[in-house]
């Protein structure tokens, strides 16, 4: 057993029991600052498993976003008085064994593998000069899959619009009320004024790297988005109105300028979604710029939740 | 055994903690905690089956890794979703709790 391997053995064990301490944990601040620690674990996961790409991912919106949405929920629950109905032993122990049985399904499934793995990854290979894009996975998301990636912005905005619809009547087209730190710590205001040049630009070389190497709009996305969030946390800057035009514009921009080349490609290619050669490399650049910053306004207005202040008209 | 295989299993017992979860903790918000653990053990095994496609020079299979991605992404949409429902039910109805957290409350009181 090589000392790669045992530390392999240590990082899923950690895994493991941090994930169940997540579902153990007696209140829900403890089980969420322990899922940021979990969302990490799994980003050195993803690494050891060679998808450099998926970790950078996992990270930011797996483990960051992700709690920062659930640590909102969790404090604006904080006062609600009531009974959390409680369950019967017997029942928790038969939920467990049904679990525990999905579990060795699932184990008997790994275990039982083909020895020849069915791959894509010489096709992906084959095509990849023809892609003008360096890194495979970002081939994948933005050539030969691109309509999964389209769709997956138009989930994104779909669940904007879902948050959004949940404000009262008075509140449509109000500014939402950020509900993490009412009244932020002078620590929280100067790290909001140091950090946000140095997101900006890591950002920004996230996306800009991503056509060659592990990075893309998604991640340069996410960290645009909290450094935002951040901004906006510390009261630097205020949350914008969901009636903006700009908010508006800045949100679409990314999906339609995506469909706009998408349905070109019906004219200068050979069918929608695809790229003419020569010009492939900068319609996808621009086609990644635009949405590296519309999932960053997304984002930030997600985690943000629905609008509760009435516009000031 | 390989190191994808550890992680394969590591994957499966993630999913049925995570199930454990959403079926035995009472509190809606604790539920849609479980489903994110559910959600990264699926992942975990898609990243499990990428791992033992690499060939042609790759290290790993790049089509479930985009597929991870974008099922990362989808995720956190239906989460926040998800949040904002939860609170909306809590306003109207006042019902949805969580398990009694009076001992943080004092540290935690300027958050109200």
């Amino acid at each position: 057993m090589t000392l790669a391997f045992a530390c392999e053995i240590v990082l899923a064990g950690l895994l493991l029991a941090i994930a169940t301490w997540t579902i153990a944990a007696r209140t829900a601040f403890a089980a969420i600052a322990v899922f940021m620690v979990y969302g990490l674990l799994l980003s050195i996961v993803w690494v050891t498993l060679s998808a450099v790409d998926v970790a950078l991912t996992e990270a930011a919106i797996g483990g960051g976003v992700t709690s920062m949405v659930l640590l909102g929920a969790a404090s604006a629950l904080r006062g609600s008085k009531g009974a959390v109905p409680s369950l019967s032993l017997p029942f928790k122990i038969t939920a467990g064994v049904l679990c525990a049985l999905v579990s060795a399904a699932l184990a008997t499934v790994v275990f039982f593998l083909p020895d020849v793995a069915p791959t894509l990854a010489p096709v992906a290979k084959e095509n990849l000069a023809a892609s003008a894009l360096g890194n495979p996975v970002a081939a994948v998301l933005f050539v030969f899959r691109a309509l999964d990636t389209l769709l997956e912005k138009v989930v994104l905005l779909l669940a904007l619009v879902g948050v959004w619809s949940l404000s009262s009547d008075r509140a449509w087209g109000g500014v939402p009320e950020l509900r993490l730190y009412q009244s932020p710590s002078p620590i929280l205001v100067f790290l909001a004024q140091i950090l946000p040049p140095i997101g900006i630009v890591v950002g920004i070389y996230m996306f800009w790297a991503g056509a060659s190497q592990p990075g893309g709009a998604f991640q340069g996305g996410t960290v645009l988005a909290a450094m935002w969030l951040l901004t906006m946390m510390a009261r630097l800057q205020d949350v914008p109105s969901t009636s903006a035009r700009w908010v508006r514009l800045l949100l679409v921009v990314g999906p339609m300028a995506f469909l706009a080349v998408g349905l070109a490609g019906f004219y200068f290619a050979d069918s929608f979604l695809a790229y003419p050669p020569s010009i492939a490399k900068p319609l996808i650049i621009v086609v990644e710029a635009t949405l590296t910053v519309s999932i960053g306004v997304t984002l930030a207005l997600l985690v943000a939740g629905p609008p509760e202040r009435v516009p000031q008209q | 055994m390989s190191s994808a295989a550890l992680y394969g299993y590591c994957g499966a017992i993630l999913v049925g903690l995570g199930l454990y979860g959403v079926i035995a903790r009472p509190e809606i918000l604790r539920k849609i905690l479980a489903f994110n653990v559910l959600g990264t053990g699926v992942f975990l095994l898609f990243g499990v089956f990428a791992r033992r496609g690499a060939e042609a020079g790759l290290r790993a299979d790049p089509v479930p890794q985009a597929l991870v991605i974008t099922g990362i992404v989808v995720a956190f949409s239906a989460t926040a979703l998800a949040v904002a429902l939860l609170i909306r039910l809590n306003k109207e109805t006042g019902e949805v709790v969580l398990a009694d957290d009076s001992a943080e409350s004092g540290e935690q009181g300027v958050r109200q």
